[in-house]
């Protein structure tokens, strides 16, 4: 029968364990994950299974990396992620960590947009680091993901992008993640896309300033294609702003719901 | 009318653009939909409301 093996096809006999493979193919192998799971004791293996033989510490050759980097993934979703295009406006808070999970699960092409260079109050809750600072956004965040994950595409757009260009940016992903800071630009695209690119969806984000609870963050659905993170009033404003924590929740709200989203899952 | 699901009375005649003064909004910080269309700032102040009308309106808060 026929498991994956690192992400390759092979052949084995019915009643062959994941041990038994270990120990044909990687005896050395510390780490074995067993469709998406860490096992620690020997089990049957089945049709289509998907196993990956990992020698703890080993850099591994680039043909075997991209198989090890989606091991834990729940199985059969990597090829559907890798297939996704996803447009990310504005590379802040919320754009910054979001491309980092996109890039971490293997979304097969970003497009990353921001017009502004890295400054150190950006450090607090942006994925930059020190060395960036005075670097384009878009060339820092590039080197940041290459150095995640080098399988996946990524373009970057050192633009200001507003309803003149949205069109013209984004034409050909699938989703398009709203992650500006000012309030205006928030509005504009996502109306923009709403009113003008019909085959598209737009996640968007709004209230996520201060430390107030994390359990007021939530994804609602506003209409098919307008889906909206945050606790809707915590506005960054003078005396209250914006760190780390609150709004990576609000971000990797916003990855979870692209991830949902190319996987099919409409509803929050 | 129903706003954000919420039934609501208003003057005849108001239009978009009024409705979001009366709620204290800035037209260029919501998107607006009506009867479950989008409709873009431009036209605010073109549409009258009425009774019928289903409306949200989502107001965004700066921060990112």
């Amino acid at each position: 029968m026929n498991v994956f093996v690192n992400e390759k096809s092979i052949e084995i006999e019915n009643n062959e364990t994941a041990y038994m493979v270990r120990e044909r193919i990687k005896k050395d192998a510390d780490i074995v994950v067993l469709n998406g799971f860490i096992i620690n004791e020997d089990k049957m293996l089945k049709e289509n299974d998907k196993l990956s033989l990992i020698k703890r510490g080993e850099i591994p050759s680039e043909e075997d990396l991209e198989g090890f980097l989606v091991s834990r993934h729940t199985p059969g979703i990597h090829e559907k992620l890798k297939k996704a295009s996803v447009g990310i406006a504005g590379l802040g808070g919320l754009g910054s960590n979001v491309a980092v999970s996109l890039a971490r699960i293997g979304v097969g092409k970003l497009i990353l947009v921001d017009f502004d260079v890295v400054e150190p109050s950006n450090l607090n809750r942006q994925q930059y680091f020190i060395r960036h600072i005075g670097m384009k956004k878009t060339e820092a965040l590039k080197e940041i993901l290459k150095e995640i994950n080098p399988f996946i595409k990524i373009e970057t757009k050192d633009v200001y992008l507003d309803k003149s260009n949205v069109k013209s940016i984004f034409s050909d992903v699938d989703i398009i993640v709203e992650a500006f800071d000012n309030p205006k630009c928030k509005a504009e695209i996502t109306t923009t896309v709403l009113t003008q690119m019909e085959d598209k969806i737009v996640v968007a984000a709004s209230g996520m300033a201060g430390y107030f609870s994390n359990n007021t963050i939530v994804t609602k659905k506003v209409t098919d294609r307008f889906y909206l993170i945050g606790d809707d009033i915590s506005e960054a404003k003078i005396g209250c702003g914006l760190m780390a924590p609150r709004v990576a929740i609000a971000a990797n709200h916003q990855a979870n719901t692209v991830m949902r989203l190319i996987l099919g899952e409409m509803d929050v | 009318m129903i706003i954000n699901g919420k039934n609501m009375e208003f003057d005849n005649g108001i239009n978009i653009m009024e409705l979001l003064k009366k709620f204290n909004l800035s037209e260029d910080k919501v998107v607006v939909e009506l009867n479950y269309e989008i409709i873009p700032k431009e036209k605010f102040s073109q549409i009258v409301l009425n009774k019928e009308d289903k409306l949200e309106i989502v107001s965004f808060v700066g921060g990112g």
